[in-house]
């Protein structure tokens, strides 16, 4: 059943459930972080209306910074800018920025340990018909790997406001994930957040499986857990939002209750979430796990449907990933 | 900033001789490291460090301070004994260059040595973050604030994409705080520039995109010292000083070799150098000979 105590979307299982593109909660949390603190300052690479930095810069004209087409100059300011005191968010789409701009990152922000929160709009394979050179499918591997990151990726719009809030008051590089389609809505205001702290949205008496998964794909491993829940198989399902630092305590925990793994995201299997999850559990509590992501492929166009089923991250990919996982 | 007299400058070669031979003593200890590029900065830095910067080596968190951002941290071992010799830390300290645990990293490292504004190695980033400073410090401190961004790099890593990026981005913001210097030695680690990627004319590129442009001879205190107050004086647009330089300049069998580009010098060849050194290249007589 659903747990309580996430406060969770009360329509989250209706057919007609709110749809909302993750990454509008990237421009209301930063307004709030700009509202709040006059020294939060926004640079975007010639997409601001798209990341929603658009919300910020309306609001406070003076403290943007339009970069043009240049996201690795873009990170290099930025980290200027936090020698100044600043707290620069920069964003761009994921394939540019951390994509294009990698070394950048790792050397002017991370390295010169920088206060910069990075925000890579348009993640994931369900971008859609752009086709798969926008589709950032190898961004989190790219981002957990270098010392100081902080990687998030949000379930939904709302917990990207608070994950965007949240990096503002934490004086550390972030990675801040988006996706770029409408994605149903299954937090509420009310719902608890934390860095680095993962949240049990499913819970059971006797779970088989848990599902581990973040960003859009939180919402058709719910759906997946109620359909199961009716053939009989109960699930866990954590939504483990907070890939660096991960939550080590919450991870083992589930595994340890339901003796099996699947866990599920938008990235290439090699190096993803759930990497970072088998690297937590074979050193702490070894269980039979499945992967549920892209297997080391490009993606395509297409509709943000097609691209999820047809790679296999919809419900029908996560239900046998779940079987397959029961029968090892 | 002053004009220089006569009895400054002569203080300043002095200075620069000084520092050109912690160079050698350095690179002759660690046993790698770049030669060609520290050595030709040498009159540069020393003019930064002992005339034209306004810091504090005793107060380094000082707000007011000019930075200097080191985008080219490959020639670091200059700066390390730039900022020794004014007094960041102890002329000792030097000789661990590269050695574990060192402060003084292979590659100048923020953290590891309070007094360096940037962590740089990995070519063309440093005037990005020069860019990012004026922006943050003129959103902080007005459009006449009078700290300067000096910003050093070199010639080779403007085949940098990055770097156009930047200079576009400074032009178009009219910051005038940041002075560029760009150590025109004409060679890189493959060759001369000028075979490798063709930089000329970089004065009509820095024109181009609305960047004030000067000119000088690199050792030349006065000239450079000039140029600088120039740009100083520049309201309306960043300026660049693209300054000649002799690559290893001071010592003879280095100088204009692009192979002393990437390389230190072994025992002899330190001991030769060195010998230049003390001699101001023969002009004076060595107490040691």
């Amino acid at each position: 059943m659903l747990n309580q105590n996430q406060k969770l979307n009360p329509k989250l299982l209706d057919k007609d459930v709110e749809q909302v593109p993750i990454r509008f909660g990237y421009g209301e949390g930063l307004l709030k972080a700009g509202e709040e603190n006059e020294n939060v300052v926004a640079l975007c690479a010639d997409l601001t209306d798209s990341t929603k930095t658009s919300t910020f810069s309306k609001k406070f004209p003076e403290r943007f910074v339009e970069m043009g087409i240049g996201e690795q100059s873009m990170a290099s300011v930025a980290s200027g800018m936090a020698a100044m005191g600043k707290v620069p968010f920069i964003a761009s789409y994921a394939m540019f920025s951390p994509g294009r701009n990698w070394e950048q990152i790792r050397t002017t922000i991370c390295y010169n340990n920088s206060n910069v929160k990075v925000a890579g709009a348009h993640a994931g394979i369900s971008v859609g018909p752009d086709g798969g050179t926008h589709q950032a499918i190898e961004d989190i591997a790219i981002t957990r790997v270098i010392p100081r990151m902080n990687v998030v990726v949000p379930c939904d719009s709302v917990e990207a406001k608070k994950a965007t809030y949240a990096s503002s008051k934490i004086e550390e590089p972030f990675y801040l994930r988006f996706a770029r389609e409408p994605t149903p809505i299954v937090t509420t205001e009310e719902s608890p957040f934390e860095v680095g702290k993962a949240n049990l949205l499913r819970d059971a008496k006797n779970p088989q499986v848990a599902i581990i998964a973040c960003g859009p794909s939180v919402y058709n491993s719910l759906m997946v857990a109620e359909e199961l829940s009716r053939e009989g198989i109960e699930c866990l399902v954590l939504n483990n939002h907070t890939i660096k630092p991960m939550d080590e305590t919450s991870v083992i925990d589930v595994a340890r209750r339901a003796g099996r793994v699947v866990t599920v995201e938008e990235h290439q299997v090699k190096g993803g979430m759930g990497s970072a999850v088998a690297e937590v559990l074979v050193k702490n509590y070894p269980v039979f796990m499945e992967f549920v992501g892209v297997e080391d492929k490009f993606g395509q166009s297409g509709t943000q449907e097609e691209l999820v089923e047809h790679y296999g991250m919809g419900i029908s990919g996560i239900k046998e990933a779940v079987k397959r996982v029961i029968n090892k | 900033m002053a004009n220089l007299l006569d009895e400054k400058v002569k203080f300043l070669e002095e200075k620069a001789n000084d520092i050109r031979r912690s160079i050698v003593e350095m690179l002759l200890e660690a046993g790698s490291g770049h030669s060609a590029g520290p050595l030709g900065m040498a009159d540069i830095f020393t003019l930064l460090y002992f005339h034209v910067l306004k810091h504090d080596p005793k107060n380094l968190g000082w707000p007011e301070r000019d930075r200097v951002i080191l985008s080219n941290g490959h020639i670091c071992p200059v700066l390390y004994a730039a900022m020794a010799h004014s007094g960041y830390f102890p002329v000792e300290e030097l000789k661990t260059l590269r050695k574990f645990g060192s402060r003084l990293q292979g590659h100048p490292h923020r953290e590891w040595l309070p007094g360096i504004e940037t962590s740089s190695g990995p070519l063309g980033s440093g005037l990005s973050q020069a860019v990012g400073m004026a922006i943050g410090n003129r959103m902080n401190d007005g459009q006449s604030d009078d700290k300067w961004f000096y910003c050093l790099m070199g010639d080779g890593e403007l085949d940098c994409g990055q770097v156009w990026e930047a200079v576009m981005m400074a032009g178009r913001d009219k910051l005038h705080n940041i002075i560029g210097i760009i150590d025109r030695n004409n060679i890189q680690i493959d060759g001369f520039t000028e075979d490798i990627m063709p930089l000329d004319s970089l004065r009509d590129k820095f024109e181009s995109f609305n960047w004030h442009v000067l000119e000088v001879d690199g050792h030349n205190f006065e000239s450079v010292n000039d140029a600088i107050g120039q740009a100083q004086a520049m309201f309306s647009k960043p300026s660049v000083i693209i300054a000649h330089t002799i690559p290893g300049k001071g010592v003879e069998f280095m100088e204009r070799k692009f192979e002393w580009h990437g390389k230190s010098p072994n025992a002899d060849e330190a001991k030769e150098a060195l010998n230049q050194l003390r001699t101001l290249g023969g002009k004076i007589k060595s107490e040691h000979e």
